[in-house]
């Protein structure tokens, strides 16, 4: 949709600098949004991005610059500022409370506190109509933790519409979504800006700023590397600008599959909370082979992986090793005895020990065996020459052996935690969104080295969010929904059928009775 | 108000800030002594003098820190790995009551013998009271504080029983006292004429072997890994549970031979007021020594010094001993400030 080139600036971002120690977070960013006008902020992990949003929400006092919204200074320093003047963010992770309805979420703080009857007649009936004035359906008086992912941000985004916000600022919100649910939203973003919304759209995934924005700002090491009309670029143009670089996109070469190494059958395990457990997972994994797990997060990866990974068992069903079924016995000793390399999903909390050093870490797995150690003492000089090894080997910067693990930037901690699971050359690779958050060069390389230890015969679990990363690597395809598998799909299925899928379509009623 | 981590502290950072602290801790007692009505240069010379001014008064330093460096290697031990033993009190009165009973048994063992026997004993009680609290955390998640506390007044309560039962001393004239520890079962004075046992010897070389063991061994790194995330630990395959019972079954053995050095080596009989609350002060002399076990030895003699000299200027000057409590405390809150500080800076916005 062209603007008109008047269209009143609302919200202007001039200069603003912030520097936190030695880093420049943010070096003399500006941002200009019209009315009526999606903006792309599109950036790799620690572009900035988050700097400059907590610096328009007072949440951090910038070292130079202004903020304005609609002509008028924002004082720094203050939240409630922002939005007072209208100004609205919708968090990655949801800010609901839990045990209220949709209703009393999105009044709460917008009604004064102490008058009994704050109007719930008059507030339900302006939900309803934002609701479908904007595709934004959410039913009022639902508990907002019995909601989807989908409706929760629905709801989020109601809660800014009611308090008159005319800039919503959304900071990555597909992360959680099916591409279905993403489609839905795009539709409802469209429709605010065509009632005089201003948006502010912060992404990494180049698609999606290509379908939405109408202008992309594209932040690179803290500065604007470029602003461009969405419609006079591309895909690869975006790409090079916020990496810096040419990047030659994965592929992932024809291999003959190798034997079964490692299978699960009929697997089940117990839900956790709102978090569904497995029901009846049939999986089989080739050597030589990357089966991807596709699927929105929170619906059993975490259980299938714990059982991969040695952390549980199947509490009915089995895992089963070169046809063997595993027993009692089953610990991350005996994964990593059987030859199965964990990449863990959240580095810094499970794959990692930020206080201890590089070498620790490095050893942090194989401390026990006689490389590392010699009848109950330890061997500190082999860890550090090890962890040497997996520096030089895996290219990890910005650490020496005895370097706290926690000063590391999640990449080269990815790429320390890739070195130690794939330096004993294991048969499996279990890898748990091995690239989220990272940016796009050491994506590009971890992506490299899973497509090496396949080329060795190894079998390669892939579990991930991001569909892209799913189809440019795996040569099977599962999406897991609910606790349930779909049936193995091959290499370049369509994304519409892998999100019918990830949406629950498919898996027959009797699944559900089980 | 935020702060911000540094990367490399300066020598300045690492050594002034905690002399401030002591500093801080030296005014501090100043001002309570203008208080109490001395005169604030003179008491704290009297303290520091009380505590070190004389041979005497450095060996009777040297004296009370000994069960001091035993508690306060049992809680660093435990601490380094998450495991909030707050019940080395109740350990230190199980090994008490086993040196005792083995050491008092008329056993015709020769001295090495039985004092050997006695620790070994003391030891196993100590850490069978720390063991039933720990099974308890990991088989049914029970917090630890809550039991190991709880058990330091069911502990005195049981003393208490045994003293005025099987364990008491006919001679001693209603006392709940128990009968005391024949010269073989007592530990010898390192060097004739010099007041101080060999229970201070041990101190000192269980710091060591506690320092090997934590910073050199496997279990060490389990202990660290385990303490510093258990998440990641119990990932990476370190077996949690069996090093949270290993660690208890140190730690409780290291705070129960405090109560065999204080019935062998000082007191020769196991009374109720064998210990002044020495496991609750190890807590104290842990944190104070960041859990490095080297540090306990450091830290055990600065607080047994404070408690000491304030005692002997109690005496001279008139200002209440129980000053020593209150810079006990600003010394620790001030040394964990201090240590803090080191490592972060303080940034505004």
């Amino acid at each position: 949709m062209p603007l008109p080139a008047d269209a009143p600036v609302v919200l202007r971002i001039a200069g603003v600098s912030k520097r936190f120690g030695a880093l420049l977070a943010n070096d003399r960013v500006s941002l200009e949004l019209r009315r009526g006008e999606i903006v792309a902020l599109l950036g790799e992990n620690g572009a900035g991005k988050t700097t400059l949003m907590n610096v328009l929400f007072g949440h951090y006092v910038a070292d130079e610059g202004v903020v304005e919204a609609f002509g008028r200074p924002l004082p720094p320093g203050q939240p409630r500022a922002a939005l007072t003047a209208g100004v609205a963010m919708v968090h990655q992770h949801f800010t609901l409370a839990d045990d209220l309805t949709v209703l009393e979420n999105i009044v709460l703080g917008a009604a004064p506190l102490w008058r009994a009857g704050y109007g719930r007649t008059t507030a339900r009936a302006r939900i309803v109509a934002l609701g479908e004035r904007f595709g934004l359906e959410v039913a009022p008086d639902a508990r907002a933790g019995d909601l989807g992912l989908g409706e929760r941000q629905r709801a989020e985004i109601l809660k800014a519409l009611y308090r008159d916000a005319r800039v919503l600022i959304l900071d990555e919100p597909t992360a959680v979504l099916t591409p279905a649910e993403a489609e839905a939203l795009f539709r409802s973003l469209r429709l605010a800006v065509a009632e005089g919304l201003s948006i502010v759209f912060i992404s990494h995934k180049l698609g999606e700023v290509m379908a939405v924005a109408d202008r992309v700002v594209v932040l690179r090491q803290g500065r604007v590397a470029g602003s461009m009309v969405t419609t006079a670029t591309d895909r690869q143009a975006l790409a090079r600008m916020m990496v810096g670089a040419e990047i030659a996109p994965t592929v992932a070469s024809e291999t003959p599959a190798g034997p079964v190494l490692i299978e699960l059958e009929a697997a089940h395990a117990e839900d956790r909370g709102r978090t569904p457990g497995l029901r009846g997972v049939d999986l089989v994994m080739h050597g030589g082979r990357i089966t991807g797990l596709a699927g929105v997060s929170g619906n059993g990866q975490a259980a299938l992986a714990a059982i991969v990974a040695g952390l549980a068992t199947p509490c009915a069903g089995r895992l089963l090793i070169d046809g063997t079924p595993v027993g009692a016995g089953w610990s991350p000793h005996a994964a990593m005895a059987a030859g199965i390399a964990r990449i863990p999903e959240d580095r810094q909390r499970t794959g990692s020990i930020a206080d201890m050093n590089v070498a620790e870490n490095a050893v942090l797995e194989a401390y026990g065996g006689r490389r590392f150690s010699r009848a109950g003492w330890m061997n500190r000089r082999a860890a550090e020459a090890f962890a040497a090894e997996l520096i030089a080997a895996y290219d990890v910067r910005g650490g020496e052996p005895r370097t706290r693990a926690g000063q590391l930037s999640g990449g080269n901690l990815q790429k320390l935690i890739l070195g130690r699971a794939l330096a004993p050359a294991p048969r499996v690779i279990l890898a748990l969104q091995p690239t989220r958050g990272l940016d796009v060069g050491a994506v590009a390389y971890v992506h490299a080295r899973l497509l090496e230890a396949r080329a060795r015969g190894a079998a390669v679990l892939l579990i991930s969010e991001d569909l892209d990363e799913i189809q440019a690597l795996a040569d099977v395809i599962h999406v897991i929904s609910a606790g349930r598998l779909s049936p193995a799909l091959p290499r370049g299925t369509a994304v519409a059928a892998l999100g019918g899928w990830m949406a629950g379509h498919g898996f027959g009623a009797d699944a559900d009775a089980a | 108000m935020r702060l911000e981590p540094i990367a490399d502290p300066s020598a300045l950072r690492l050594i002034g800030l905690p002399l401030a602290a002591l500093a801080l801790t030296a005014l501090v007692g100043m001002a309570l002594a203008a208080l109490a009505g001395g005169a604030p240069l003179t008491v704290l010379g009297l303290i520091v003098s009380g505590a070190a001014g004389s041979r005497f008064a450095l060996l009777e330093t040297l004296n009370r820190a000994t069960p001091l460096i035993f508690t306060g290697l049992a809680v660093a031990v435990a601490f380094r790995a998450r495991l909030w033993n707050i019940g080395a009190e109740a350990q230190l009165y199980a090994g008490a009551l086993a040196a005792v009973a083995l050491g008092t048994g008329a056993l015709a063992w020769p001295a090495p013998v039985l004092l050997t026997a006695m620790a070994g004993a003391a030891a196993l009680a100590g850490a069978l009271v720390l063991l039933g609290p720990v099974v308890l955390k990991v088989r049914f998640g029970v917090d630890e504080v809550v039991t190991t506390l709880l058990l330091n007044f069911i502990m005195l309560l049981v003393v208490s029983m045994l003293l005025e039962g099987p364990l008491r001393d006919p001679m001693a004239l209603g006392w709940p006292q128990s009968r005391p520890l024949p010269p073989e079962a007592r530990l010898p004075r390192i060097l004739p004429g010099l007041r101080l046992h060999w229970g201070f010897a041990l101190a000192l070389i269980a710091a060591v072997a506690t320092w090997a063991v934590t910073s050199r061994s496997t279990l060490g790194f389990e202990m660290r890994a385990v303490g510093l995330n258990r998440e990641a630990a119990a990932y990476a395959g370190v077996p949690v549970n069996r090093v949270l019972l290993k660690t208890a079954l140190i730690s409780g053995g290291l705070a129960a031979l405090a109560g065999f050095s204080e019935v062998a080596g000082a007191k020769g009989s196991l009374t109720l007021d064998l210990s002044p609350g020495f496991g609750y002060t190890g807590i104290i002399v842990a944190m104070l020594a960041l859990l490095n076990p080297l540090g306990v030895v450091v830290a055990a003699v600065f607080v047994a010094g404070v408690f000491v000299g304030a005692d002997s200027m109690s005496r001279a000057a008139g200002v209440p001993s129980y000053i020593a409590d209150i810079l006990l405390a600003t010394a620790l809150l001030s040394m964990v400030a201090a240590v803090m500080l080191t490592r972060n800076r303080i940034r505004r916005g």
